[in-house]
């Protein structure tokens, strides 16, 4: 009897040490891949990003032989709870982390590409100029910030309107982990000038390759999520989720083909060239906003702003119509991207009538989520996260209204090249991406932290206005600096001639490049405040502060308008 | 109603579901790529269009390293003001072999695609070094580092036989010959006959008015001196090809 019960632990304790071992070995194989790989790079750049995979290598190789806890010690620094829900949350938790760290890094780097334009003495050659930077903003905050939400949200919503566990909780992980060293190649790759300068698909081969396999990866767990679902019903929000994971599969992998020089390199050129690259890119580049910037946010809209306003969606019918014919127009938006340009005159045509098409299922989506507040805009009143919500459904709808425009023929002549572009983006993003980001961590941290509440509400309220004056001073100043520009460029003068010079364009835009400056510093201090605000509401602390609302119940001013018959 | 009947059948099935949803968004991708392969229009032929010669090549590979793209385009449309400004609008024909294509979208500095032969070599050095010793409004960051560094010469033949895989008409001999050549090209004295055949029309100096090295700044400016130089699109012939033109 004694004999067989210590018998059976020392096998389990073998078997635990098998495990460890391997994993070590897998970790130690990695490293010295990377190290070799860097030891016999063919240029600087791939060496630096060996380098960087065996630091991470070697990392894992000490948490798994030392077998020091760290799982546990970062699990006591960040608070992260006990999950005794059906649901499985670590991944979701480390993923609204993530983006908290990574909004803060993505918009820090527009800030800082912002005063570069405005005082170009703060560019520090050759790693911190402008055209290195730029791609480390863009992706900072489309890819990091975005995409981690974007994950992070995916998981906990699959979960929940699935009734089911996550499918494959170690692949999760990996989804998480993976993603994030993309991150880092990608990010640390443009300073070193590691690019394929193809506007946001500039991560060089091996780092689309190995986001291939984190996507792939991804796309597992969620699909595996909802096979196992106990709903019989796929949810709304899922149908976006999963539209979003495959078609960013096969933009990625079809714009990114491209041959090595070397598999030792970084280097490598695309198999398309010229015109065919361009629309590519494009049809890549443009469906970004679509199947990253728009569809998967619609989907966060479809679980949180039900969720925070307590009402159901409005319209059933109407997510069916918009959902199917939004997908299908937004892949043949591209080619407005080059109007007036040597593309074929059939393609842009094309392409400029779907994205006036498009208006109609981008506002089908936004009328869904503003109508869903039916009985209960009161709280717009009171509930500063609705209010975000409400935000970045009115920019979306003015985004997407504005896109269209920007897409017919002759207001592209104007537009093109000019910052009415980069105004146009900022509000599409700051104001739709940024607020339904902020409101769903809003709505995210309490619940995954087990809080009673937010440690303020007041300043989820202060959060919202600095954004929103942010990007007011954002758009407007982008706006104006754009038409100017476009004016400017086509002026002649009484004699026949061009009136100004390109460089006079350029001192033109010096004051409307310091006010972007100083909304996009607005928009940086509103995250800063969430930043702690999510901190202390993870240390379990509130803030002592009277409630946004308190107006006393009035019987005689709070009776409804009876409606008085003309006489 | 009946739609949203028939459409539970896709809501509750993940496989059909993904199905539909690809088969959604393949549609659109395909109908507008697809015929840029062989609708023969799609990239009128023009004289003069010749591969990068490997110097120029490497210039190319920096402005792309650099990201000059995110600021500067490589595509005049054809508007009285533009072709006024720039030159003569921009043919598909002149990015044939632009693996990956630059056109840009954005121009905080001005188009370049054809900024070739505009300013003297001297001026684009001076310019590339501090911007704003020759623009006072210039915004453009300095890239004097350009000029302290030697250029890279590894992997010059395999970046060429890389290119011939993707499709530029690169001859052995170019590949054999791509070190070889790149010195020849910033090199005055250096016998250029047989480049000049292979690549017509190269230009053979010393760009970056340093004779003794072959930097950076020599490949740049090699490249920005032969943006949108190629194709004569002025000649009678090009106007011809032009005036003849069906279905663009």
């Amino acid at each position: 009897m004694d004999g067989g019960a210590s018998e059976r632990p020392g096998k389990q304790g073998f078997e635990f040490m098998e495990a460890i071992l391997t994993r070590a070995g897998l970790w130690f194989g990695a490293m010295v891949l990377a190290v070799l790989a860097s030891a016999y790079a063919h240029d600087s750049g791939f060496a630096a990003q060996m380098l960087l995979l065996a630091v991470v290598a070697l990392a894992g190789l000490w948490i798994s032989a030392a077998k020091a806890d760290v799982g546990a010690v970062a699990s006591g620094i960040l608070r992260i709870p006990a999950d005794p829900s059906k649901y499985d949350d670590d991944p979701v938790r480390w993923g609204v982390l993530a983006t908290v760290f990574w909004a803060i890094v993505g918009m820090a780097a527009g800030l800082l590409i912002a005063c570069q334009l405005a005082w170009p003495q703060l560019n520090m050659e050759p790693y911190f100029n402008f055209g290195r930077l730029r791609p480390l903003h863009t992706s900072g905050v489309v890819f990091a910030f975005g995409g981690n939400i974007l994950i992070a949200s995916s998981f906990y919503v699959v979960q929940r309107t699935c009734r089911a566990r996550l499918a494959f909780p170690g692949v999760a992980r990996f989804v998480f982990w993976g993603y994030q060293l993309f991150l880092v190649l990608a990010a640390s790759g443009y300073l070193l000038g590691i690019t394929q300068s193809r506007e946001y698909a500039e991560p060089e081969w091996y780092v689309d390759i190995w986001l291939t396999v984190v996507w792939l990866a991804y796309l597992a767990v969620f699909v595996g999520t909802l096979v196992k679902r106990t709903e019989p019903h796929i949810y709304v929000a899922n149908w976006f989720y999963l539209s979003f994971i495959l078609t960013i599969a096969l933009l990625h992998v079809v714009n990114n083909l491209a041959v090595p020089v070397s598999f030792l390199g970084s280097k490598s050129y695309s198999l398309f060239s010229g015109v065919q690259d361009a629309l590519t890119q494009w049809w890549y580049g443009h469906n970004a906003v679509a199947f990253f910037l728009t569809v998967p946010f619609l989907a966060m809209m479809y679980y949180f702003v039900p969720k925070q306003a307590e009402r159901p969606i409005y319209s059933y019918r109407l997510s069916i119509l918009h959902f199917w014919s939004l997908i299908f127009l937004y892949i043949w938006a591209g080619p407005h991207h080059l109007l007036y340009t040597a593309l074929p005159d059939w393609a842009q045509t094309l392409g400029m009538v779907f994205s006036i098409m498009l208006w109609m299922p981008s506002w089908g989506g936004m009328i869904n989520g503003l109508m869903t507040l039916n009985g209960a805009w009161d709280k717009v009143r009171t509930d500063p996260i609705i209010r975000m919500m409400v935000m970045a459904l009115a920019f979306y709808g003015m985004a997407t209204f504005e896109g269209p425009m920007l897409s017919i023929k002759t207001v592209n002549a104007l537009s093109h090249y000019t910052n009415w572009t980069i105004g146009h983006v900022h509000a599409g993003a700051l104001g739709w991406n940024g607020m339904i980001s902020f409101a769903a961590i809003y709505f995210l941290v309490p619940r995954l932290w087990h809080r009673e509440r937010l440690y303020s509400l007041r300043w989820v309220n202060w959060h919202f206005w600095t954004a929103t004056v942010g990007i007011v001073f954002y758009a407007a100043s982008m706006w104006t600096a754009g038409i100017t520009q476009g004016l400017m460029w086509r002026e002649y003068g009484v004699d026949g001639y061009l009136v100004n010079s390109f460089a006079d364009t350029v001192a033109a835009l010096h004051p409307m490049y310091i006010l972007r400056a100083f909304g996009g510093t607005l928009y940086l201090a509103g995250a800063v405040l969430m930043v702690a605000n999510v901190w202390l509401t993870i240390l379990g602390r509130q803030r002592a502060e009277k409630p946004m609302h308190q107006a006393a119940y009035n019987p005689v001013a709070d009776r409804p308008i009876v409606a008085v018959p003309a006489e | 109603m009946k739609f949203t009947e028939q459409h539970k059948k896709l809501e509750r099935n993940v496989t059909l579901l993904a199905i539909f949803a690809f088969i959604a968004v393949a549609i659109g991708g395909t109908v507008e790529i697809a015929p840029l392969f062989w609708i023969d229009n799609t990239i009128e032929k023009v004289k003069g269009m010749r591969p990068y010669t490997p110097l120029e090549q490497a210039g190319r590979d920096i402005y792309v390293r650099e990201g000059c793209y995110v600021c500067h385009s490589q595509m005049i449309r054809p508007f009285r003001d533009e072709v006024e400004r720039y030159g003569h609008y921009s043919l598909a024909a002149e990015s044939m072999y632009d693996h990956p294509f630059q056109w840009g979208s954005e121009r905080t500095g001005p188009d370049l695609a054809r900024v070739g032969g505009r300013y003297s070599d001297a001026w684009h050095v001076q310019h590339l070094r501090d911007p704003r010793s020759v623009v006072p409004q210039s915004i453009m960051p300095t890239y004097a580092f350009l000029a302290e560094t030697d250029l890279d010469l590894n992997d010059a033949s395999a970046k060429l036989r890389t290119l011939r895989d993707v499709g530029v008409p690169y001859s052995d001999k170019d590949i054999a010959n791509a070190v070889l050549d790149m010195r020849a090209q910033a090199d005055p004295m250096a016998d250029a006959k047989d480049l000049m055949k292979r690549y017509p029309k190269a230009q053979q100096r010393d760009f970056d008015g340093n004779p003794g090295r072959l930097t950076e700044m020599d490949a740049l400016v090699a490249y920005l001196q032969v943006l949108g130089t190629m194709v004569d699109v002025d000649a009678a012939a090009a106007q011809e090809d032009l005036a003849s033109e069906r279905g663009r």
